[in-house]
């Protein structure tokens, strides 16, 4: 574990860059004892697969005590808590087509599978929600089969459409709202996964499980999916 | 009781310090882009640090005040006019009922604040007022709505004071050629030491991808030996390398996470330097000491009494 200074007023705590259950249990342990220990300093604190990511109160302590504050906090931590393992499974219908799975060509040539193979390995898996961020409510997932993996576009595009399904590395995850991203879309759920009308926001918490239900076009439709 | 909006211009968005202990969720702090500006507004009217302004990208902006207070505008030069008088900026005036503000189109800087004596009233969204389209979250609206022709915003009657204007030495200028300092990021795999000397040489130009998120730089492609990082945390001001070898700053409506290697982080006040910059400006990168800005970052703090 290293933790570094980002800027004037962040810090980043870096775990072993490694996606698994193990390195995560770690990280959200971390994070709780942090915001139980020190939430007087901080801002916003965003945790993800293998870091947690803080913005503190400059104005409260400078960036050498709380690095050291926080050296110390996690330094004495003997052993973690076992994890409540969240059991809530969320199901989200996906349209796999092309007309909405922009990259699922690209995806199905670079494995030599073809999209309907795609499509089923991809959901064929139950994932595990790793980090909420990015944008909100988008819930990062993993992982993906490495048969399906793939690295993100070389240039993000300026516009990814609500709804789109992507994939980035051994990642996955559904884009709430449209903004830019890079990741490879392989399709669009009809689902509303933002509402701020909604005290949690977002269906997703970390520590989730979600499942992908294919649908075809006619019932993304129907569920109010858009094109 | 209230400025009417006879002209909402280009991109005008009601913003207050911003919204922040949301990042959990994804939610992005947005906030006046010219942190500098709005603070320097807010505080020539003896406002709270917090108090919302009406952030004028790009000028075509026009209201009438229907009651009298003072106002002030800073950040660029976009030719205000106030009943068809030159409005100078960075400095407070006195309006009456009738009074009419015209904002044209940029001379120098993109954007400017304007701010009325106790702030414009607007009900918060998620505890700030702070518009993010993007988010659909904020503004008149609690709906992330810039602000539209015709609409109303409310502000509480004021006598008249004494003029008000920044002392010279804060006055900042928009010149074509501007030097970003930046705190160097070697923690991430692919970027070493080198790779930033070489980042420091090349000299970059804004491009016309620009926007509150953050501005895209053109110049010789940088090409890292990372393709990506596991998605973490993202600083204001960080500057993201995607694989095309173009520099991304990333600012106030950024995403909360991403995965694209990181040269470093831009120091939190240049970038009021950088989002005055019109697409040809041209920008070096000079490395910054962590604790010198951080001891920078505490007396701007101090000097306009931020809670954070």
């Amino acid at each position: 574990m290293k933790i570094t200074s980002i800027s004037e007023n962040t810090v980043l705590i870096l775990f072993d860059q490694v996606i698994n259950p193990d390195n995560f249990a770690l990280v959200k342990n971390s994070m709780d004892v942090i915001e139980e220990a020190l939430d007087d300093y901080i801002i916003d604190i965003i945790p993800s697969y293998a870091s947690i990511h803080i913005s503190f109160n400059l104005t409260k302590v400078s960036g050498m005590e709380f690095r050291k504050k926080l050296t110390l906090l996690l330094g004495n931590q003997q052993q973690f808590n076992e994890q409540n393992k969240s059991t809530k499974i969320i199901n989200i219908p996906v349209y796999y087509g092309p007309e909405v799975g922009f990259d699922i060509d690209f995806i199905a040539q670079r494995a030599q599978l073809n999209k309907d193979e795609v499509a089923r390995i991809h959901s064929d898996k139950t994932y595990d929600v790793y980090a909420i961020g990015f944008t909100p409510g988008f819930a990062y997932l993993g992982c993906v089969d490495e048969r399906i993996s793939c690295p993100r576009k070389h240039t993000p595009r300026s516009i990814v459409p609500k709804g789109s399904l992507g994939i980035a590395d051994l990642q996955t995850a559904i884009y709430p709202v449209a903004s830019p991203g890079g990741w490879q879309i392989i399709g669009r759920t009809p689902l509303k996964l933002l509402d701020y009308t909604q005290e949690s926001l977002t269906p997703f918490s970390t520590g989730d499980k979600v499942k992908f239900i294919p649908i075809d076009k006619s019932e993304f439709l129907r569920l109010g999916g858009e094109m | 009781m209230s400025l009417e909006i006879i002209k909402p211009g280009f991109l005008s968005l009601v913003q207050d310090y911003g919204r922040y202990g949301y990042q959990k969720v994804g939610i992005t702090n947005g906030g006046p882009l010219d942190e500098h500006a709005f603070l320097w507004a807010n505080y020539l009217l003896n406002n709270n640090h917090n108090d919302a302004q009406i952030e004028i990208n790009f000028g075509n902006f026009e209201a009438k005040f229907v009651k009298d207070t003072m106002i002030i505008l800073c950040g660029g030069d976009l030719g205000a006019t106030l009943n068809d008088d030159k409005l100078p900026t960075w400095q407070t005036h006195p309006v009456k009922s009738g009074d009419v503000i015209k904002i044209y189109t940029p001379k120098t800087g993109l954007r400017a604040y304007l701010a009325v004596k106790g702030g414009f009233q607007v009900i918060e969204h998620l505890s700030s007022c702070a518009t993010v389209i993007r988010e659909k979250l904020g503004g008149l609206k609690r709906s992330g709505d810039k602000i539209k022709e015709g609409e109303k915003i409310e502000y509480i009657c004021s006598g008249h004071r004494v003029s008000r204007r920044i002392p010279p030495q804060f006055l900042p200028e928009y010149p074509n050629h501007i030097t970003l300092r930046f705190i160097p990021n070697t923690t991430v795999t692919g970027v070493d030491h080198e790779a930033i000397e070489r980042f420091t040489q090349i000299t970059y130009e804004v491009s016309q991808n620009i926007d509150r998120m953050g501005y895209r730089l053109i110049g010789e492609p940088l090409k890292l030996s990372s393709t990506g990082i596991i998605s973490q945390g993202i600083s204001m001001g960080a500057i993201q390398m995607p694989h095309d070898g173009q520099p991304i700053v990333l600012l106030k409506d950024r995403q909360t996470m991403g995965g694209y290697p990181l040269i470093g982080c831009v120091n939190y006040l240049d970038c009021s330097q950088l989002v005055q910059s019109k697409p040809g400006t041209t920008i070096s990168f000079l490395k910054f000491d962590l604790n010198d800005a951080e001891a920078e970052f505490m007396l701007y703090k101090k000097f306009f009494d931020l809670p954070f």
